[in-house]
């Protein structure tokens, strides 16, 4: 039997990026500040885990202005959803083996 | 934490507690319960004993024994007596979910705040304007059970998107309502039970639940 723990995904190995994809799986959109809110963490802090993120196609950023303040806001794509539960079964998986 | 696999437990409940704490209306305070429900009983009484004449006579007979034209005095001041235990009841979960916000260091108007409320006022609005409807037709003997069936199903509704007592509270309201429908001369009573005594038996169930241990820990933490 193959091991769970090959499906569970690198990118996901960071609390911090775990967090920001749990919480974007559950909300169609979010956008910096509730994220920033949502789990505690500094701009800096958030903005380069949000950049990872979408760099490896995990979730898609889009930029555009209410009345005057720019705002960004988060989503996932398809492929950052299946990654991600692939990720969830495989800690399951390892729970149940242990 | 280099190495996930060392604690999946962990990660799953962060996983769980951000799922969460991003989706539900979780501010939403058991005090703000507490104070609707005395609204609803000070409302209550207000009914029973300037309006309804001291309750000498039933609820439902008393409507019936009068003709259409001559209880339009009671009907408009019972429906103002309800709209004003409305008003007061939302101000205070209003102000005390404001306050639970701010003290727990989150924001108030989030899109969990959006959902519950929006969620809430689709069946409850519609309730509301039924329950008018019935007034000025002179149907008031059905009026209690209306106002606590369509509050009851307005409460499961926004459950959805906030502690799950509320999902609860919103069942035993329609269950209330569809007795009031039955045992018509209770309406008062079952009406006073509904919006009263459960409004404080599920607002003090929250408040020890999620609020009076988080104070507590707050306390500690400082």
């Amino acid at each position: 039997m193959k091991s769970p723990i090959a499906n569970l995904q690198k990118v996901f190995e960071s609390r911090i990026r775990l967090g920001i994809m749990s919480a974007l799986m559950v909300n169609d959109t979010l956008d910096f500040n509730t994220l920033k809110e949502l789990l505690g963490l500094t701009d800096g802090n958030l903005a380069s885990h949000l950049k990872a993120l979408e760099q490896q196609e995990i979730i898609v950023v889009s930029k555009q202005f209410i009345g005057r303040k720019p705002s960004t806001t988060y989503k996932t794509t398809e492929q950052g959803r299946d990654l991600f539960r692939q990720h969830l079964s495989a800690l399951e998986k390892l729970i149940s083996n242990q | 934490m280099k190495n996930i696999s060392a604690n999946p437990n962990e990660d799953l409940q962060a996983i769980r507690d951000i799922m969460e704490r991003s989706s539900k209306f979780l501010s939403l305070s058991g005090l703000s319960g507490i104070f609707a429900g005395a609204c609803a009983l000070m409302g209550a009484a207000i009914a029973w004993f300037f309006i309804l004449d001291s309750g000498h006579v039933h609820y439902d007979e008393y409507m019936r024994s009068l003709g259409g034209s001559s209880t339009s005095g009671i009907r408009i001041y019972l429906a103002l007596d309800a709209i004003l235990v409305l008003g007061f009841a939302v101000l205070g979960a209003i102000y005390f979910s404001f306050r639970n916000a701010r003290k727990a260091g989150q924001q108030f108007w989030t899109n969990s705040a959006r959902r519950v409320l929006i969620n809430l006022l689709i069946p409850l609005v519609s309730g509301g304007i039924f329950a008018l409807i019935l007034m000025f037709r002179n149907n008031l003997e059905l009026v209690a059970s209306v106002m606590l069936i369509f509050y009851g199903l307005s409460l499961v509704n926004a459950g959805k998107f906030t502690f799950g007592e509320i999902h609860y509270l919103g069942l035993t309201e329609i269950v209330l309502g569809i007795l009031a429908g039955v045992f018509i001369n209770y309406g008062l009573l079952l009406w006073t039970i509904g919006f009263g005594l459960m409004h404080i038996v599920y607002g003090t169930v929250m408040y020890n639940r999620y609020e009076r241990h988080r104070a507590w820990n707050i306390e500690i933490r400082n």
